[in-house]
């Protein structure tokens, strides 16, 4: 590669970056105040290229006309924005964390939805923007005018919004807030208006850069997902909240992906390195290294001392009414083949295995306090290794062995995520959830690329819908009933002990880390066993099993179900499973109708549906 | 009021209980991933919609009238192979045909082979379908990666260019076509031929840095299987970097409606690809088709729409020759079944059960602000077939 090559390839990263950082930046100011897991960012994004689109042609040609229709749908998008906090989010602002992620999935499948039945399926390009439509000559390259506007427009906004955070009034209050939410509001800051104005700006910002990305890529259903991971990767990485630590990391983002198209492949020591291989991972890759060294990431601080938590009921073992009802499942649920058709024994297969799986998440992020976004990592690669144990070993001793996998990994994992917290963490284990995928997605020799691997069915006396079905069912129980009983184990108490206080734990001799450690590492174990059971299940299996769509719906599951109950996982699993067979089956608008139903739970159950259980009266044994 | 609770419960029953057979309408099966690939799939769904109201006003098949039960497959193998059991196990369906994607085909092509049923793949272009993971139960309707890239070779062999710089989406079917390209332009071609590969993530492709170093590599001619975003992405970027010019540029799948049309005006002259003409194929099989299509949905035929036809009418054809719709009786049907699509006449091979559906070859022009395929022809699929010596080696045996 030349010098004048390798300084073009550095300014398409710099175009990159910019187009990176608007996506991210606004994410990063609502994340900082709020601490709203907004999945709908990328929605969001979405949206502004839509809007921006038809604005564009409504608005007829010329240089005012496309530039007003940018900033009309930057508009339109804050509007759409406001709405959601306003009408959603606010009433969950009181609701345990991570409840609003819940909330915000279901804003993605319905924003999905709704833009594929106003404009329609077919990519929609724009057209190029005026004044920016040509290339300039550039060391003997040409390079667009546009990748050259975007490259200012980052530093600008940047600009703008330090200035905004800086010295207005507004700004000041928005950072009080990002410190310390409860004295910015004990202070008698309206925090309603303050987190309305920041979501404002946060969809804003979404929006624009939504119709920024008109002129380098068409109007796409895929533009949500595709942007979203990236946007929280560069949020983390640069310290949540911080607008300038956004902008280095998109920098180094793009600049890195950039240089990875840009080298190709490489020998190093006889072997062939393919560089644009990379950029599948490359910013989770970033992420990785970034967290491991600086676990707030480049200029977050650390939070302030954690309060007391707000005083939460503790979790106590399960009362007799609960024994009673458990067995009274089980038993039905071992007596419905003799009843039920073939096709209930599939779906139940299905959501013992995913019960199981939510059980596993919630003993990590409910008694064990450690919020995951990349659980299906161990589901998955559980998975993998039982379908390549299958091909040497019977299926019996596969099943047996493969959960050993995922513990391994997440042994390994959780050595480096157990030293972060919150947020940090779950990003952390979505890093490495991540990478993972991307090996089993690449490495086509064995594990079957992008195709996955077929032929993974169970052994013959296993192989009819009702043997696997009850295997499934023993084991699931089994599985879910020891997690449990780990909970109310002294090693359990002295989880929940570190989780409340890491501080006094130590003091009475617990070792913090390592018994959170031990914890990742049963969970990880645990979703493995989900994972080998749902490999036999379906035969096949793809890189599917270890993505994100994977670890957002055990998420999903966990919370719907409630985070601080046991039963709350099993419950969260057979609903959304349920909801998902049943609805897709009576709708054409079936993931915005999930989306609604997924919103509405959340709304009027916000403890989770396990809330219910506990109103009706089955609570634990209070000491008396 | 016992008496009434009991001849409630008498009636429930009775509304229970499946209907008389004769009665029963044969149903066709369908999964796909309809809201992951809605552009292609939304032509493709009105295409069977159209070939089952054809075969039900003449008369239906067997005396019974035809109906289709249409899932979503979620564009996951894990749920494709939960909605194939519900449409075996529930929907009681006769055959069993559909999916998109490689991953979820070469899934439920296991799934048929391991419960024994018939399974029509549609659109998946994997050539693992129908060779390494082939087996007795799946076959495969549309012209594969393979094929459709040899369809492109003719073409490029012949401009005698010695080094190609290939992009690809970095999954199944982009490798499968990298991996077929180089494979066949080396066999074709006695001098040596250098191939330098850029791949890039599926619907992510940073376009702009990609653009810079093929144009950096200095290519004599590209090799490209993108497609949808990734492709106008491409496009785009290489316009304004200047690295189309007088360039042979090879586009697999770039003439298909549902990837040329969203480029407008900017589709990209002079471009070697396979797709679907569908204003200018002045056969009476494909006339007759678009003039239904149009009639029945005001609005023009994609590809998808000619494979969702397609694939209904194999399957009627397949039944009508088995006179059954017992799973073994469609299984020995379809070996060698003749079909009318329309592409014209197709037949699906008992050697490896690809059937011989074409695509039609042509280059890109731009036509009253539209993209339009000119000098093109139809290349039949059974042309671009490897040798049966070959196919029997890599197959595995039923």
């Amino acid at each position: 590669m030349t010098l004048s090559a390798f300084l073009i390839q550095l300014l398409n990263g710099l175009a990159g970056a910019s187009s990176l950082f608007l996506v991210s930046v606004g994410l990063s100011l609502t994340f900082g105040v709020t601490r709203v897991v907004n999945f709908a960012h990328g929605s969001l994004m979405m949206l502004g290229a839509y809007i921006a689109y038809s604005l564009i042609a409504g608005l007829g040609g010329g240089a005012a006309g496309y530039w007003a229709a940018v900033a009309l749908s930057a508009l339109a998008v804050a509007g759409v924005g406001v709405l959601i906090e306003r009408f959603l989010l606010r009433r969950l602002y009181g609701a345990p964390e991570l409840l609003q992620l819940t909330a915000t999935f279901g804003v993605v499948l319905i924003v999905k939805d709704v833009v594929l039945a106003l404009w329609g399926p077919e990519d929609l390009l724009g057209p190029r923007a005026p004044g920016f439509s040509g290339s300039v000559n550039i060391l003997g390259s040409a390079v667009p005018q546009y990748d050259l506007l975007l490259i200012a427009l980052g530093p600008l906004v940047l600009f703008l919004l330090t200035w905004l955070l800086r010295t207005t009034r507004w700004g000041i209050l928005v950072r009080a807030a990002s410190e310390d939410r409860e004295m910015t509001a004990a202070l008698g800051v309206n925090q309603a208006w303050l987190f309305s104005g920041v979501f404002f700006l946060g969809a804003l910002l979404a929006g624009l850069a939504g119709a920024l990305q008109l002129p380098r890529e068409p109007a796409n259903l895929n533009m949500d997902l595709a942007v979203i991971a990236e946007v929280f990767v560069v949020t983390v990485v640069g310290g949540l909240g911080s607008i300038p630590g956004a902008f280095i990391a998109a920098l180094i983002i793009g600049v890195a992906k950039a240089l990875c198209i840009a080298i190709g492949e490489l020998a190093v020591f006889g072997v062939v390195l393919s560089f644009p291989k990379l950029t599948l991972v490359a910013e989770f890759i970033v992420m990785a290294i970034v967290l491991a060294l600086r676990p707030w990431g480049l200029f977050g601080r650390p939070p302030a001392l954690p309060r007391p938590s707000e005083q939460r009921e503790l979790l106590r073992p399960p009362g007799r009414p609960l024994h009673v009802i458990a067995a009274a499942a089980l038993i039905f649920m071992a007596l419905l083949p003799l009843f039920a058709d073939e096709y209930t024994l599939v779906l139940l297969t299905d959501i013992s295995i995913f019960a199981l799986f939510a059980a596993s998440l919630h003993f990590m992020m409910g008694p064990g306090g450690m919020p995951s976004f990349g659980h299906a990592a161990y589901f998955g690669l559980s998975a993998y290794a039982a379908a390549l144990l299958a091909r040497t070993l019977p299926m019996e001793s596969a099943l047996l062995i493969a959960p050993l996998f995922a513990g391994l990994a997440a042994l390994v994992y959780g050595w480096f995520c157990v030293r972060l917290s919150g947020v940090y963490l779950a990003m952390l284990t979505l890093a490495f959830a991540q990478i993972t995928w991307s090996i089993a997605f690449q490495w086509d020799a064995v594990t079957g690329g992008s195709n996955g691997l077929t032929g993974v069915w169970p052994a013959q006396w296993l192989s009819s819908r009702r043997a696997y079905y009850w295997l499934t069912l023993t084991a699931a129980a089994i599985a879910i009933l020891a997690l449990w009983r780990i909970i109310f184990s002294p090693f359990g108490y002295a989880l929940r002990g570190v989780r409340d206080s890491p501080l006094r734990a130590a003091a009475i001799g617990i070792d913090p880390r390592a018994t959170q450690w031990a914890g990742f590492t049963i969970a990880g174990l645990f979703a493995g066993i989900a994972g080998a059971l749902y490999a036999f299940s379906k035969g096949s299996i793809s890189p599917e099993t270890l993505s994100i769509p994977r670890s957002i719906d055990a998420l999903v599951m966990v919370l719907l179900g409630g985070l601080q109950t046991l039963v709350g996982p099993v419950l969260g699993a057979a609903v959304l499973t349920s909801l998902q067979d049943s609805i897709v089956r009576h709708t054409e608008f079936w993931r915005a109708t999930v989306g609604a139903v997924v919103i509405a739970l959340v709304l009027f159950f916000p403890d989770g549906l396990a809330g219910i259980v506990q109103r009706m009266g089955v609570r634990g044994r209070h000491p008396t | 009021m016992l008496r009434t609770l009991k001849l409630a419960m008498v009636l429930v029953c009775a509304a229970m209980l499946p209907l008389p057979a004769a009665a029963q309408a044969i149903k066709l099966g369908e999964l796909n991933s309809y809201k992951t690939f809605p552009a292609f799939l939304e032509p493709y769904k009105k295409g069977m919609d159209l070939a089952v109201e054809e075969i039900n006003r003449s008369g239906g098949l067997l005396q019974r009238s035809v109906e289709l039960v249409v899932r979503d497959d979620n564009g996951n193998p894990g749920d494709a192979v939960r909605v194939a059991e519900e449409l075996l196990a529930r929907e009681k369906v006769d055959v069993l045909m559909g999916t998109f994607s490689s991953a979820v085909g070469l899934a439920v092509a296991d799934f048929a082979k391991q419960r024994r049923f018939i399974f029509l793949a549609s659109e998946p272009l994997t050539d693992k379908i129908v060779w390494e993971n082939g087996n007795r139960y799946t076959f495969r309707l549309r012209p594969s990666t393979y094929m459709q890239t040899a369809m492109l070779v003719a073409e490029a062999a012949k401009l005698g260019k010695r080094r190609w710089a290939i992009v690809y989406p970095d999954y199944e079917y982009g490798k499968s076509a990298t991996a077929a390209f180089r494979q066949l332009m080396t066999a074709q071609q006695s001098a040596t031929i250098e191939f330098l590969e850029f791949p890039a993530p599926l619907g992510k492709i940073d376009a702009g840095p990609v653009v810079q170093a093929m144009a950096d590599a200095r290519p004599d001619a590209i090799f490209s299987s993108l497609f949808a975003a990734d492709l106008a992405k491409f496009v785009r970027e290489g316009e304004l970097r200047g690295l189309f010019r007088d360039q042979a540029v090879f586009n697999l799948l770039g003439g298909e409606p549902e990837y040329l049309d969203p480029l407008k005006d900017e589709a990209p002259v002079g471009w070697y690809v396979t797709g679907y003409p569908w204003s200018a194929i002045a056969t009476s099989e494909h006339k007759r088709f678009l003039d239904a299509y149009r009639a029945k949905y005001q609005d023009y035929p994609r590809q998808g729409s000619v494979v969702g036809y397609s694939i209904v009418m194999t399957a009627a054809a397949a039944i009508r020759k088995a006179g059954s719709t017992d799973t073994e009786k469609l299984v020995a049907a379809m070996q060698g079944l003749v079909v009318d699509t329309p592409f014209g006449r197709i037949s699906y091979r008992a050697i490896d059960h690809q059937s011989t559906m074409g695509a039609y070859v042509g280059r890109i022009a731009v036509k009253d602000g539209k993209g339009v395929m000119i000098d093109w022809r139809y290349a039949n699929g059974a042309d671009y077939l490897p040798a049966d010596d070959w196919v029997r080696a890599h197959r595995p045996a039923d």
